[in-house]
């Protein structure tokens, strides 16, 4: 077990290394030299600047030496915990980015913190008897919620909730400090679109348990319908979910982008887009690593998760 | 989407010497061939219109779109004629053959220009500077109900063509790390689990901001994001396949490994990629309507949805406006909820047969 989880880790490792240095590569083209500079001086100037001073201002940046040199240098920095300066909000990357991970990570904890129980509960309460009315309703409702797109989610809920009845704001910068007001919409958002596949997967996961053998007998056997379901159904029946929750962390970090754009939410996906367009190369390489690593950590807590709950595969 | 007719259709009645009944018309339109050529008829001008409009004349790009009406139309009774069965299938392929046909008949209904600006900020079904707007004008005035039908064709065009290019690619990846196995495995699926290692949007934001925004861009970033999970799909089959008797035989007869793998495994491939096809489709128009408002997709002027989100979201943050985003966003959920229950209902058939 402990290899596995080893061999893993030494993969993502791997795999950052490959990624980090294609950014290097990437992002080391004169259009996106030349973007910052744009971004920096504004076009005019940049037009206006002899090829003399154009130099001067990369050496200046530190951009004018290879991007091998400056991987190496970025890499032995990074060992050391040292990411880097934004270019674009000239402060260390390490500080920008852990304070828009804190606003991120307090989305995604109520996201969880709402979607587990009320998809598991939905998804139980569909799957026990398959067919039934309960069930078509819980399963009509989780494939809308699936079908709109956040963005489109979240149109409606500001629609309805901001614009209508006013009773939170349509937008989340925090302007006058934290307000918790302002998350409802971005969690609510992202709550509803996962709400519906996580369902779906509890619904799916219930209802093959409920065909088994071992509940027909304990059916047969007179035992009360609440203790087959408590005791002997949910077990077995909510160890794919398990696995499935694991997996939405890798998901929330591609919502959160959309989510985070529309609301103005100050978090982790509005920098990493605003870091693209502006070409702020060490924001980008920063924020990629940390995705990379989210997403691997739930493969790896999935996977590890359902070998541990699972006694068939542990054995065997 | 070529095969899916392909599959649900029931095969032709066995020919019963004297007592054989004639062929309906619909019979012989269910059939595979004609199935496929009606969708070349609908797909290629749909298609030549939208990216090749520009270049071609305002004149090509409208007329081009005249065979692919009857096609679309001819298409959609095939459709419902053949998977009557399932209810669920039959709503999820009408909405999406109402913006289909939208998208095939748009140029020849009476609508204004797209991109014309009339009356700014006029409400829904007002009359106002001689031009009655159904749906509202946006912030510059240009009428919405014209905008959202034009709209759908770029959105339709571009989202069938990433997926299929995606298709393409991650089956044929997937072929060869499932059949000559060995090197090729390690190296396809390295790549793959680098690829699927990134949350997806963060993919699609470093691919698009290094190739810039365009239509082309898109399908080249929807493949990269798409094609490792059609990889591991088509991967995953072939290894199952190709242990029977008859790619046995296959290799025998000394046929090339590149034949064996179009003509023997991939067939057999076909149940569990059309049903995910449909609801990739789904993912992708997410993709292109959620990168265009980003910033990273379409550009302007012409008229798209998720052009539309964006550009009102700056403007139109008012009880009175929110028609603007509601428009657009309840479009591309409509589409986005054909696709899946189109998928839902294939599955739900595939599995009685």
């Amino acid at each position: 077990m402990l290899k596995l989880i080893g061999n893993r880790l030494l993969q993502m490792l791997l795999i950052m290394a490959v990624v980090s240095l294609v950014i290097f590569a990437i992002f080391d083209s004169d259009k996106f030299k030349r973007q910052i500079a744009v971004a920096e001086l504004g076009g005019f100037a940049v037009s206006a600047l002899s090829d003399q001073d154009y130099e001067a201002w990369l050496d200046r940046k530190g951009l004018n030496v290879p991007f091998y040199d400056r991987y190496i240098k970025w890499v032995a920095g990074v060992v050391t915990g040292d990411f880097g300066r934004s270019f674009e909000k000239a402060e260390p990357v390490s500080r920008l980015l852990g304070d828009r991970l804190i606003n991120t990570g307090i989305l995604a904890f109520w996201v969880f913190a709402l979607m587990i129980p009320i998809s598991l509960t939905l998804g139980i309460i569909a799957g026990m008897r398959e067919g039934a009315v309960q069930d078509r309703a819980v399963s009509f409702v989780a494939v809308l919620t699936t079908s709109l797109p956040e963005i489109a989610t979240a149109i409606v809920l500001t629609v309805i909730f901001a614009l209508g009845l006013q009773w939170v704001p349509a937008n989340s910068a925090m302007v006058n400090g934290w307000d918790w007001r302002q998350l409802a919409l971005p969690v609510m958002t992202l709550v509803l679109y996962d709400c519906g596949y996580v369902t779906r997967m509890t619904r799916a996961s219930m209802a093959e348990v409920m065909t088994s053998q071992y509940i027909r007998t304990a059916v047969l056997k007179g035992l009360p319908h609440r203790r087959v379901i408590l005791r002997h159904a949910l077990r077995n029946a909510l160890i794919a979910p398990f696995t499935i929750i694991a997996l939405q962390l890798n998901w929330i970090l591609s919502g959160v982008v959309v989510v985070e754009v529309f609301f103005q939410y100050s978090g982790f996906g509005k920098l990493l887009l605003d870091a693209a367009l502006f070409g702020d190369v060490y924001v980008i390489q920063a924020a990629t690593l940390v995705a990379v690593f989210v997403a691997v950590i739930s493969q790896i807590i999935s996977d590890v998760g359902y070998t541990f709950l699972n006694p068939r595969i542990r054995f065997s | 989407m070529a095969s899916v007719e392909v599959l649900a259709t029931p095969p032709a009645a066995p020919p019963v010497a004297a007592a054989a009944p004639p062929l309906t018309l619909l019979k012989r339109l269910q059939r595979p061939r004609v199935c496929i050529a009606l969708l070349l008829l609908m797909w290629l001008p749909l298609t030549a219109s939208v990216m090749f409009g520009g270049y071609l004349g305002d004149a090509f790009k409208t007329w081009v779109l005249l065979p692919a009406i009857p096609a679309t139309i001819l298409l959609y009774v095939v459709a419902v004629a053949s998977w009557r069965e399932s209810p669920i299938a039959i709503i999820g392929v009408s909405l999406v053959f109402f913006w289909l046909i939208a998208a095939v008949t748009v140029p020849f209904l009476p609508l204004v220009d797209p991109n014309k600006p009339i009356a700014p900020f006029t409400g829904v079904g007002i009359e106002k500077n001689g031009h009655l707007f159904l749906l509202g004008a946006d912030f510059k005035g240009r009428d919405m109900l014209s905008r959202v039908l034009w709209g759908c064709q770029r959105v339709l065009v571009w989202g069938v063509t990433a997926t299929l290019v995606a298709y393409v690619v991650g089956s044929m990846l997937g072929l060869m790390a499932g059949y000559l196995a060995k090197w090729w495995d390690q190296v396809i699926s390295f790549i793959a689990n680098v690829l699927l290692s990134f949350p997806v949007m963060v993919l699609f934001i470093l691919i698009l901001n290094y190739l810039g925004a365009s239509g082309f861009n898109i399908v080249i970033a929807v493949t990269f994001a798409s094609a490792p999970a059609i990889m591991r799909i088509v991967r995953g089959l072939t290894l199952d396949t190709k242990t029977r008797d008859y790619i046995f035989a296959a290799q025998t007869r000394g046929e090339h490994p590149l034949r064996i793998m179009i003509y023997e495994l991939l067939p057999n491939a076909r149940g569990p990629i059309i049903v995910d096809a449909c609801l990739r489709l789904g993912y992708t128009t997410v993709a292109i309507t959620t990168l265009t408002f980003l910033g990273l997709g379409l550009q302007p002027p012409d008229p798209d949805w998720g052009l539309m989100i964006k550009e009102a979201a700056k403007v139109a943050m008012l009880w009175k406006f929110s028609y603007m985003l509601l428009i657009p966003a309840l479009s591309v959920s409509s589409l986005i909820l054909g696709f899946n229950l189109m998928a839902d209902g294939l599955r739900e058939m595939s599995l009685r047969d």
